[in-house]
């Protein structure tokens, strides 16, 4: 009997940027990079965000496993603005046939 | 102005007549076709190289770049854009650099074909002043061709060029899809990128980066600028607030903010406002006045 070539996983990664530090906050900004090579995402191919919140994705499957972390602001640079503060990795794990 | 300061941009849709935008592609040049094992480079190097469009150094007075009846030189002397420099430059701006951008739809690639990543021009600016960068689309563009990708209101943010790259896609985003002719004016700030070309033709975009030859306050028509007698309420509010007014516009946040620090986003608008209008007490609403107030 002929054996079913062998399955390994591959990453999803989805990275939402969120509009405070709570998971169940708005989505504001958001990337999603394919591991399994299924489809390529790039800058601006979205013009709606993939779940309104933080708190969907991980109810739509998505598993959390970085958050970015709430750090102080340093004195004289409290109003400097750079990058975006709320930022949330996910991932999903796909089984391909390489 | 207080939109360009708010938003960090001015479009204008349709804005040079037919005439410029027609010589312009004529002096940009033919773009060779594509062809079985030619680079995509080579394809780009030949177009720079043959454009009738001036090698310039960076600093020369923007007035001595374009020949005199080339499409570029038309363009800078159209009142509108000649109204638009003078208003956020002043007079004389210098030259920095341009670029012929074009953009190749499928068939000129052998690898991926996909936009570009979302930047900031140049590097690192700490600078409360701005230069200004002319983006002239001469030929149609559609959604399909990708157009300039940018965020508004993104330009008050001290970023390092590509290093927001990771930002796929930004609530509030917009893609340059529009007419002939059209004109966007964008501070240097503002996160942009080339989107990606699915049509069947290439889509060329020209872009002119300039600064100010001096200090940039008060170079636009001030005339019924007034400083409001009297604060508006804020936060308690029975009916909504005055469209239009320089407070609005510089208090209404872009879809991206965080709910934090579109405050300070705020903040930084006040402070340009300032910088434009020469009025150090300036203040929309009280979100400076109440940081400024004595130390206890």
């Amino acid at each position: 009997m002929a054996t079913a070539p062998a399955q390994s996983p591959r990453q999803k990664v989805m990275v939402l940027y969120l509009a405070n530090s709570a998971l169940d906050s708005p989505v504001i900004a958001w990337a999603v990079y394919d591991g399994t090579g299924e489809k390529l995402h790039m800058a601006g191919d979205a013009d709606e965000a993939p779940y309104p919140t933080g708190l969907a994705a991980l109810e739509g499957g998505w598993r959390l496993f970085q958050a970015s972390q709430l750090l102080p602001h340093p004195r004289g640079e409290e109003f400097d603005l750079a990058y975006l503060k709320y930022e949330f990795f996910f991932e999903q794990l796909t089984p391909v046939t390489p | 102005m207080a939109s360009f300061v708010a938003r960090g941009f001015l479009r204008f849709d349709a804005a040079a007549p037919a005439e410029i935008n027609d010589q312009f592609m004529a002096e940009a040049g033919e773009i060779r076709g594509p062809e079985e094992g030619l680079e995509l480079r080579r394809v780009y190097g030949e177009t720079l190289a043959a454009a009738a469009i001036p090698e310039t150094p960076a600093g020369m007075p923007l007035s001595e770049v374009y020949p005199s009846g080339s499409a570029l030189s038309k363009l800078l002397d159209l009142p509108l854009v000649r109204g638009v420099l003078q208003s956020l430059l002043g007079p004389d701006p210098v030259f920095d650099h341009h670029f012929l951008h074009v953009t190749f739809p499928p068939a000129y690639h052998t690898g991926a074909n996909v936009s570009q990543h979302t930047h900031q021009d140049s590097t690192i600016d700490p600078r409360v002043a701005f230069d200004v960068q002319l983006m002239y689309f001469p030929h149609p563009v559609s959604r399909e061709m990708g157009g300039t990708r940018f965020v508004p209101g993104t330009h008050l943010r001290k970023v390092s060029e590509v290093a927001v790259g990771r930002y796929q896609n930004i609530k509030g985003q917009q893609h340059m899809a529009c007419e002939a002719g059209t004109l966007l004016f964008l501070h240097h700030g503002v996160w942009h990128g080339g989107g990606v070309n699915l049509s069947d033709r290439t889509r060329t975009m020209f872009k002119i980066r300039m600064r100010a030859s001096g200090p940039q306050s008060r170079r636009w028509d001030v005339s019924d600028l007034e400083t409001p007698a009297r604060r508006r309420p804020i936060f308690f509010l029975k009916s909504r607030p005055t469209a239009g007014s320089v407070e609005t516009i510089l208090t209404t946040p872009e879809p991206w903010f965080e709910q934090d620090t579109g405050r300070l986003e705020y903040v930084n608008r006040i402070k340009l406002w300032r910088y434009l209008t020469d009025d150090p007490t300036y203040d929309a609403d009280f979100w400076l006045t109440r940081l400024e107030s004595v130390e206890a």
